[in-house]
């Protein structure tokens, strides 16, 4: 009787102990009959929630078996849990080990989704939820688990991308899968990619004939896989007694030779785009300065500042707009015009305009003001950089050939940076505005005594140039950092591409700050970038002694005083 | 009512301490960081955590039964407006110590000041070793507590072949310089390491990153080893996100990119790169978190990073109170005499020692980068790595050693049986 009782409570007892599992979190019932075959070191079958569950506490090695075993599941949600694994949206409760989705919420606190129930777990504090690590090798393997499932993929995209990761990786493992998705697949481009990793595959195999078949394959095969995988071939025929024919090592060493000869003519197309590239950040960077300092003569060392206020400009409307980080964009073209275009007008109007024909005192004042303009933008919004956002189609690159892609946001780039200039040439030449502008800079007082009110004029071309720096400025924020010292890294190079070009000259700016551009980057690789900036400098200096008004002079009455 | 009440004892207590602070003096602690220029953007931050650690001495009752006063000074990110504001803070504001510095070349300048005056300077930051004077503890990482580790870790991860990409200043060449010399003692040979130098605030990377990608297809994998500096890290990354290089191909480990630097951009392209530190704020310690919620609670910010420079500057804080209580003076030779041996808990757990070289004893940490700008611990150290102020991998300071309780010497050459004195660069 007494041992009944005792046997009771006892049950009693651990019947409790299940009911507080349950309160703390469902993982650590997943993980219950997995902790006591641990205990009792007897062999069960795995189930799938807890192989999720043990992610959170698993070493990475450990987490790989883990993560190989999870898509051997064939659940339906080993893809998504892999996937957010992998960008970084799974996480767990520090408290209780349950894994969770979280979403940010007004409060600033976050609410907790269990990826396994789907119930809502409730608020949270950040910290309490913790992000299930990964690190390189993980992504790795997730990549080539998720290529695999998803090579049979209807999407185009997905299956392109899934194609390259097999590329990647070119395992001997995945030749089956390959096969496969070879005889399904219409797309000509993937079915190169495919092929190609086929051939690299059959390089590691054992077969002679196969080997050279592959060889002769990748013959002028520009990816850079093939590459590595040529390089990997002639190492393994170096290094081991493999039996390795004669033949074939120099076959792959002549198609090596030969891929190495078309990247060296992909070498030269990409530099010459790299140079425009950078001719077209110059050029953005040196047209207002080709007005203010051009066109009216004001040494104005404010000009960076305006750069810098129009890509703050940018920071601010995305943040106005934080769903429409593309559109934002485009509203921010205008608006940075107007933003430094009308600090342009007053600084005009307050300085400099009593200080023409006084260069030096310009060049203090305005300098002057470029430090107040940083320090304001310092006070506003802090010292730190801000975070613009780069959208989606400016990121990732133009394909031309597997060895050659040219990057989408320089491309965007070079393109608003020439569309700007012929705006402007148009706004010169083909408006009232602009022709006043000229007459004025030809000819002052003829042109006030035709009634041209040369103060606004003078006030208006200030800000056209400011207006056009800010302009520039949208452009920058997508390429390098906004903080209040973006300007001062282009206001050197504005001058020195304004200087080179021709003062007073738009066509001259736009050669000057392409050749530059080009320049500099056939200069960089052999002499480094430090060095590359110096020899270009030192030319500038000698092209000056010899042409002191740069490439295309102004001819005219200006031109004398 | 209570609140009207605390108020009037709130005022009062104040004015009384105003006049115990006038009646006995304070421990004037000073603090050399820049606020505005360039460097502004890290050195601010290091100036709040100064004030937040004397509030929070104050709070505790001070020291030695005194109040701390700071004395913050702005040197502008102005290399020898650095020597000068020492000076003012030594000989007219007569501080008792100093918390200062970012930059090697701020610290040059404030050297020769500080070994005149006999002052004490705490220097937070990473740098590039071969340097130990009397008068200054170096609480950042030295190149075997950074560089080194970070290049076995990658070592381990099977790279063979490395790009060491550097802005062109002293830090970057020197520690390169170290980590040549320690990648061909391991064997890697002179064709698989590319050195490439950039200039401060350098925007156009797509050259660099092209050659960096062609340098990493022959068949062995390639790491970048970065010691770019600032915010021309920005452009690098995204350039190389831009032109496809992931780092699940090319791995880049920085030594100058923490939480902070990460929170002014988007971190997306950047996830999985590396940084090597001794302190994450993703650390997980029960001090960690006592000292993120007190940051965020003195700078009412809740979304206010912690980083590296940050925990430096913490134990170095604690160090010095603790080697004040323990000497029962400020007196500089006695504080200094009191700091070796001294042990502080680490915000990531075990504990910091003060050794005899002025350098620390530290954990190293490598992590990854992850979405929301922090880092994944992904390697750790086994123990404390003692901290070495001449490299063992530079011909030029092999035999030096620095050691100023037994040899009184910062730059001792077991070789010669000579000291030259701390100011004597390994150059």
């Amino acid at each position: 009787m007494k041992l009944f009782k005792t046997l009771l409570l006892c049950t009693f007892a651990l019947g409790n102990v299940f009911t507080a599992h349950a309160n703390d979190g469902e993982c650590q019932k997943h993980l219950q009959s997995y902790n006591q075959s641990i205990e009792s070191n007897t062999n069960y079958q795995s189930d799938f929630n807890e192989l999720v569950c043990r992610l959170v506490d698993a070493s990475y090695q450990e987490k790989e078996t883990l993560i190989n075993s999870i898509v051997a599941s064939e659940n339906n949600k080993a893809l998504l849990i892999i996937e957010s694994l992998k960008s970084a949206d799974l996480f767990y409760n520090k408290k209780n080990g349950d894994v969770v989705t979280r979403k940010k919420l007004e409060n600033g606190k976050y609410q907790a989704t269990s990826i396994l129930s789907n119930e809502v777990l409730g608020e949270f504090k950040k910290r309490t939820l913790r992000k299930v690590g990964i690190n390189n090798n993980l992504r790795r393997t997730i990549n080539g688990l998720v290529a695999e499932l998803q090579i049979s993929s209807n999407d185009v995209s997905l299956r392109e991308s899934a194609a390259a990761e097999l590329l990647k990786s070119a395992e001997i493992s995945a030749l089956p899968l390959l096969e496969k998705a070879l005889i399904k697949e219409e797309n000509e481009k993937i079915k190169e990619i495919l092929l190609t990793a086929r051939a690299l595959i059959y390089l590691q195999s054992d077969d002679q004939l196969a080997r050279i078949e592959a060889i002769k394959f990748l013959d002028g095969s520009l990816y850079t896989e093939t590459r590595n995988g040529l390089h990997a071939f002639l190492n393994r025929a170096k290094q081991e007694n493999n039996g390795y024919a004669k033949v074939e090592v120099q076959l792959a060493q002549k198609t090596l030779d030969d891929i190495n000869e078309l990247m060296k003519l992909n070498g030269v197309l990409e530099n010459v785009y790299f140079g425009v590239a950078l001719g077209a950040v110059l050029l953005l960077a040196a047209i207002g300065l080709a007005i203010t300092f051009g066109v009216m003569g004001v040494i104005n060392m404010a000009h960076g500042e305006m750069i810098m206020l129009g890509a703050y400009t940018t920071f601010v409307i995305q943040q106005l707009m934080p769903n429409n980080i593309g559109l934002s964009l485009v509203v921010a073209v205008p608006a940075a015009f107007l933003v430094s275009g009308l600090v342009g007008v007053l600084i005009e109007r307050s300085v400099i305009r009593h200080l023409y024909g006084r260069p030096l005192e310009t060049l203090l004042a305005t300098f002057g003001i470029s430090l107040v303009l940083q320090q304001a933008v310092r006070s506003i919004f802090g010292p730190l950089n801000q975070d613009v956002q780069t959208p989606d189609w400016m990121a990732g690159t133009f394909t031309v050939n597997a060895g050659l892609e040219l990057t989408f946001n320089r491309l965007y780039i070079i393109i608003f940076s020439l569309l700007v200039l012929a705006a402007l040439a148009v706004v010169l030449k083909k408006t009232l505005f602009g022709l006043q502008m000229r007459a004025v800079t030809m000819n002052r007082p003829m042109a006030s005594s035709m009634g041209i009110k040369t103060g606004w004029v003078d006030a208006l071309t200030f800000g056209l140039g400011s207006g056009i720096a800010g302009i520039a400025g949208v452009a920058l924020s997508q390429l390098t950092n906004v903080g209040p010292n973006l300007g001062q890294q282009y206001i050197i190079d504005s001058f020195m591409v304004v200087v080179f070009g021709g003062v007073g000259n738009l066509w001259g700016t736009l050669v000057g700050a392409m050749s530059l551009g080009i320049a500099n980057k056939i200069f960089e690789p052999m002499a480094g970038a430090v060095l590359a900036k110096i020899i270009v400098l030192v030319a500038i200096i000698l092209f000056i002694q010899k042409r002191p008004r740069g490439l295309f002079a102004l001819k005219g009455r200006s031109v004398e005083d | 009512m209570m609140g009207k009440f605390s108020k009037i004892a709130g005022v009062a207590a104040l004015t009384l301490g105003a006049a115990i602070a006038q009646a006995s003096d304070t421990i004037k602690v000073g603090v050399l960081h820049s606020l505005s220029g360039t460097m502004a953007i890290s050195e601010t931050t290091l100036k709040d955590t100064v004030l937040m650690m004397v509030e929070d001495q104050n709070k505790k009752g001070g020291l030695l039964g005194k109040k701390l006063e700071a004395v913050v000074v702005d040197p502008a990110s102005n290399w020898p407006l650095f020597a000068e504001k020492t000076r003012e803070l030594l000989a007219k504001d007569k501080v008792d110590v100093i918390f200062g510095c970012w930059t090697s070349v701020s610290r040059k300048s404030v050297l020769p000041v500080v070994e005149e005056l006999n002052g004490l300077l705490f220097y937070p930051v990473q740098y590039e070793g071969e340097e130990s004077s009397k008068n200054v503890f170096y609480t950042g990482a030295a190149p075997n507590q950074q560089a080194i580790p970070a290049v076995d870790y990658l070592m381990d991860q099977g790279v063979k072949r490395w790009v060491l990409a550097g802005t062109d200043y002293v830090y970057p060449r020197t520690t390169n310089k170290i980590l040549e010399s320690y990648l061909k003692s391991k064997g890697v040979s002179d064709k698989d390491i590319m050195i490439n130098y950039t200039p401060f605030g350098h925007s156009d990377w797509q050259t660099i990153v092209s050659d960096v990608k062609k340098f990493g297809s022959t068949g062995k994998k390639a790491a970048v080893v970065s010691t770019i500096n600032g915010d021309a890290n920005v452009p690098f990354y995204k350039e190389l996100a831009n032109q496809g290089v992931s780092a699940e191909d090319i791995p880049v480990v920085a030594f100058s990119v923490g939480e902070e630097e990460l929170s002014g951009f988007d971190t997306k392209p950047l996830v999985g790169h590396l940084a090597a530190w001794n302190y994450f704020m993703s650390a997980e310690s029960d001090a960690n978190d006592e000292f993120i919620d007190k940051w965020h609670a003195f700078t009412k910010n809740d979304e206010r990073v912690t980083n590296d420079p940050m925990e430096a500057t913490y134990i170095g804080f604690k160090m010095w109170t603790a080697a004040v209580e323990k000497a029962g003076s400020v007196d500089v030779d006695k504080v200094r005499s009191n700091m070796y041996g001294l042990e502080v808990p680490n915000l990531t757990g075990g504990t910091a020692v003060m050794n005899t070289n002025h350098h620390l004893s530290k954990p190293v940490l490598i992590g990854e980068i992850q979405e929301d700008g922090q880092f994944d611990i992904v390697w750790k150290t086994d123990s404390e790595v003692k901290g070495d102020a001449w490299t063992d991998f530079l011909p030029e300071s092999k035999n030096l050693v620095s050691d100023w309780k037994s040899l009184d010497c910062g730059n001792y050459n077991t070789a010669t049986k000579v000291c030259a004195g701390s100011q004597v660069a390994a150059e």
